[in-house]
């Protein structure tokens, strides 16, 4: 620790970083609030401006130029007074008239929901054993969990390809177990999407699972035993209600990002599946209708903007009382 | 006495290891598979990997990949650590909430809209400044940090809350300044936290399709793009080799970090032994 503290030191006395400092000082950024502004102006000049640019560009239409899209501002003539601002909101009218918009979204709700759930039968589970586990196994435990995430979700997503294909591996094993007689079709299916989405996203259900499970006092439990509760009972009447905030946190770790996936339905769904994340890719990359595109992505913002500001809530709440 | 080990658990445990870790295995296995059809067994071969060392395209696109993952990463560590440090001690300052809100709406944000977004800011921009001229490394540079910076706020953030204040508290007292007290007290004992962040943003860096694809322009394909473009199309061997490695390469890192840090803790464990043993003597 010493000689971290030593090298940090050395470096803080280097010119470049005086310079930096200095640099700072003038622009009249010091201390705490240069600390405070520079992720803060980086956020908004990177997450939240880009969000209004998205609102701006769609109301405006389509057209073959560069960029592909009208601008929202006219000049009827020379005085300042001549600008109009041109709102068109054919493409939200759109969104609302075409039906597979509508079906996509509330597709996309159910896949993210049914995986979810499954998320959580799954993941509970194995949560609640690595939590009640040996300490000695846990942090193993812990890291076989977590080994799969940092491995690239997409060349995971893709061996599913060539297990679920149609001579894949799982065929392959239940014809040579003898369980069926022809090959099943698996690929290209939503079982193929629940599937994959739920592996994909099973570490983050389960580490704010443990999390909360780690916590629990285990006295609660030992106290229902004792008062003649059944251990089954006691597992729904005390251990659930107390790891609802990890199930909330997981649940919505999974939920919110599932609905807008693009990958695991391109790759394992089927090809006429209607999901809001492909629409999007489609109307953007396929149709190059940017107007269209950026509406359908306010719209699926405007669907996911409850349970986002509530997991944010949570998350706030959480770090603060974790604070305390 | 209640028991400690539970069949039900135990089996929990292994059949949720196994639907974990079984595609990854058969994408070692086949990877090594002499058949092209990648799901037929055809005899033992690593002609595969050979195919590989010969696809400039996928070197390329790996190298491009493995430069705008250690500067995503390095910025987003160097960002998140600066939102992380003031979340947990700055208190309530003014723009706190949106602040917070900012740094946790990229993790759970669909990422076809933040790419989208992104393209269309970049779009706008080069329309407005001229900068950035067209989309390339610095774009996609630039949309990675955004997305990783979230990450690294949570880690860093949730390490300062549960780490001792007392010992900063007692450097202020001693008279050191707030930057020194940082540097000298802080950093050091946050520094596994800033690494696994820095790890976990080149991660998902490395890893990022989506966003990749909206805020790239021609010539700057990134890794992930190469592979969904072949994978596409259907199964590929020299994809399972290049799996297998990059499974591999992490599989070892996790592994030498896991026991690095139980070295660590064991002698910091037998340090404090010490110091209470030599205190009572």
């Amino acid at each position: 620790m010493n000689d971290v503290a030593a090298t940090l030191s050395t470096l803080r006395q280097l010119p470049p970083l005086r310079w930096l400092v200095s640099l700072l000082h003038r622009v009249g950024l010091r201390g705490r609030n240069a600390v405070i502004a520079l992720p803060y102006l980086w956020l908004v000049l990177f997450f939240v401006i880009p969000f209004v640019i998205v609102l701006k560009i769609s109301f405006a239409e389509m057209q073959t130029s560069s960029p592909p899209y009208t601008s929202l501002i006219h000049w009827v003539g020379d005085k300042l007074t001549d600008l109009r601002v041109h709102l068109n909101p054919s493409n939200y009218l759109g969104i609302w008239a075409d039906g597979i918009y509508t079906q996509a979204m509330l597709t996309s709700l159910k896949v993210a929901v049914i995986s979810t759930l499954l998320a959580l039968l799954i993941g509970y589970p194995m949560a609640y054993a690595i939590a009640r586990a040996d300490t000695r196994w846990r942090g193993m435990c812990l890291m076989m969990v977590i080994l799969p995430f940092w491995t690239s979700f997409l060349l995971r997503v893709y061996a599913w390809i060539g297990i679920l294909k149609t001579n894949g591996l799982l065929n392959n094993f239940l014809l040579w177990l003898g369980v069926i007689n022809e090959p099943i079709v698996m690929l290209q299916t939503d079982f193929a999407v629940y599937l994959g989405i739920v592996y994909s996203y099973l570490p983050f259900m389960i580490m704010p699972l443990y999390a909360t499970l780690e916590k629990m006092d285990l006295t609660l439990l030992e106290a229902a035993e004792d008062l003649g509760c059944k251990p089954m009972r006691a597992f729904f009447t005390i251990t659930v209600p107390l790891s609802m905030p990890g199930i909330i946190a997981g649940s919505m770790l999974v939920f919110i990002p599932a609905v807008g996936e693009y990958v695991i339905p391109t790759l394992l769904g089927p090809a006429d599946s209607l999901m809001i994340g492909k629409l999007l890719w489609t109307d953007f990359f396929t149709q190059r209708d940017w107007p269209k595109a950026s509406a359908v992505a306010i719209a699926l913002l405007l669907v996911l903007i409850v349970p986002l500001v509530w997991f944010q809530r949570r998350q706030a709440h959480a770090t603060e009382a974790g604070q305390q | 006495m209640r028991r400690n080990t539970s069949w039900v658990r135990l089996s929990s445990l292994v059949f949720g290891f196994a639907f974990l870790y079984i595609p990854i295995l058969s994408l070692i296995v086949y990877s090594f598979n002499k058949s092209r059809l990648v799901t037929v067994w055809g005899g033992f071969s690593t002609q595969w990997y050979g195919k590989l060392l010969d696809n400039d395209q996928i070197l390329d696109a790996a190298w491009l990949s493995l430069r705008v993952a250690a500067v995503n990463a390095t910025g987003a560590t160097l960002l998140g650590t600066l939102a992380g440090l003031a979340l947990a001690r700055f208190g309530n300052f003014k723009g706190r909430t949106l602040l917070s809100g900012m740094t946790t709406a990229p993790l759970v944000m669909p990422e076809v809209i933040t790419g989208l977004s992104l393209l269309l800011l970049f779009v706008s921009m080069e329309q407005v400044f001229g900068w950035p001229a067209g989309r390339g490394v610095t774009t996609i540079t630039i949309a990675h940090i955004t997305l990783t910076l979230s990450y690294v706020t949570v880690i860093v953030q949730s390490r300062l809350s549960s780490m001792d204040e007392s010992l900063e508290e007692a450097a202020m007292d001693l008279g050191a300044r707030p930057t020194k007290v940082f540097m000298l007290v802080t950093l050091p004992i946050i520094a596994p936290a800033l690494i696994s962040g820095w790890l976990l943003a080149f991660t998902i860096s490395l890893d990022d399709l989506v966003i990749a694809s909206f805020v790239s322009g021609p010539g700057s394909s990134t890794l992930p793009m190469v592979i969904f473009s072949k994978v596409r199309l259907g199964v590929s061997p020299d994809i399972n080799a290049l799996a297998t490695i990059m499974v591999s390469l992490v599989s070892i890192g996790v592994l030498v970090a896991g026991y690095v840090m139980m070295r660590r803790e064991r002698n910091r464990q037998r340090d404090v032994q010490m110091a209470l043993s030599a205190g009572q003597a």
